[in-house]
């Protein structure tokens, strides 16, 4: 099928003269000042929230400033608010989260803003550093490859969460993190469980240690925001939750 | 505020089980001190207790177990979460199994206060 461009369908729709319109408030201005302005959008049978921002961009404000990639949620640039909640703007069909005929639009939370929707993504990144979200190998190209058996617990266990996109929703969905400003956030200890139980990581004790400290899993609240807007539907409430019971295993001196 | 990101039924167990953690930290002092007056000032004590007898102390008293109880439940809610490592299916048949225990052994508990 031929895909049809923002600009087709919008000629179309002025075409027809009395389609019906949505009354989208996207947010605008950098850092902490800014406010909602308002733009009348023509309404689809079929649009993403993206389309959306996209159409605003391409035909009612060329400065508006967003951020995405892909368009078929593998890419993580999109996520925004969306009438208050995190979403993958890309993946987020209007229809679904329309308010009446309003939608509301914003950077994603808990991030600085670098200007309208698009949000400063490295205090994000860092953290992911920050909780050693970087594979270390314990063994060289010398040595042979390791088997690593699909059915073992622990390949089970750390295959639950390789498929995060790095989209920040969880992130931005949680409290704990708007609360504390150096909580690493879900996202990046769902990584360090994943490290955790990879059987090619050789230091666990090093994975432990670098999310046990402050702003650690155990300033998780276990308010579950994370998981219930993961995008991929992955969970990293349960990841959290293995990361604080190998934390009081090893802190009663059980091994890690 | 309870915006949109905060509207499903876990950040709303957290909320129950801070707000209730928090009505019972304010009442244990006094709890305390009104259990103190046994040994500093029985006369005060007596009056309180007849205080106590006012129907509308009776009703405070049901929010001060449901309080016990919600914070209770909720304590164990959190521990379950996070330290038992079992499926969601299992923690749901659990909980499903000691809620049912609850309905039926409350039932029988009513009958006989």
């Amino acid at each position: 099928m031929r895909y049809t461009g923002f600009r087709e369908r919008a000629n179309r729709c002025a075409v027809s003269g009395n389609e019906k319109t949505m009354d989208v408030s996207v947010w605008r201005g950098s850092g902490d000042e800014g406010a909602y302005e308002s733009f009348q959008v023509p309404a689809q049978d079929n649009q993403t929230v993206l389309d959306v921002v996209s159409y605003i961009q391409q035909e009612l404000d060329p400065s508006l400033t967003y951020r995405y990639a892909c368009r078929v949620g593998m890419c993580g640039s999109c996520a925004m608010m969306v009438n208050g909640q995190p979403r993958w703007t890309c993946r987020t069909h209007v229809k679904k989260v329309l308010n009446g005929d309003r939608l509301t639009v914003g950077p994603l939370r808990n991030l600085p803003v670098i200007r309208d929707l698009a949000a400063d993504m490295d205090p994000f990144f860092e953290k992911w550093i920050r909780a050693g979200g970087v594979h270390k190998p314990g063994r060289s190209r010398d040595d042979a490859i390791q088997q690593v058996r699909p059915e073992d617990p622990g390949r089970v266990e750390a295959n639950k969460a390789i498929e995060c996109i790095n989209c920040a929703v969880c992130y931005a969905a949680c409290d704990t993190v708007a609360g504390n400003p150096d909580y690493l956030g879900p996202a990046a200890l769902q990584r360090a469980w994943t490290l955790y139980n990879d059987v090619k990581v050789t230091d666990r004790a090093a994975v432990l240690a670098s999310v046990t400290g402050p702003g650690g899993c155990t300033n998780c609240h276990s308010q579950g925001s994370c998981t219930r807007f993961c995008p991929n539907e992955l969970d990293p409430l349960s990841s959290i939750a293995g990361l604080k019971r190998a934390a009081a295993r090893s802190f009663f001196g059980g091994k890690s | 505020m309870i915006g949109p990101h905060r509207r499903h039924p876990l950040w709303l167990a957290y909320l129950l089980h801070r707000l209730s953690g928090l009505a019972l930290a304010l009442f244990l002092p006094a709890h305390f001190w009104v259990l103190s007056l046994a040994l500093t000032d029985p006369d005060q004590l007596d009056q309180f207790l007849r205080f106590a007898d006012n129907p509308l102390v009776k009703v405070a008293e049901f929010g001060l177990v449901f309080l016990l109880a919600v914070h209770f439940f909720g304590g164990l809610r959190l521990l379950a979460l996070e330290f038992l490592p079992w499926s969601q299916r299992q923690k749901s048949l659990a909980a499903g199994a000691i809620a049912g225990a609850f309905l039926i052994s409350g039932t029988f508990l009513l009958r006989a206060i």
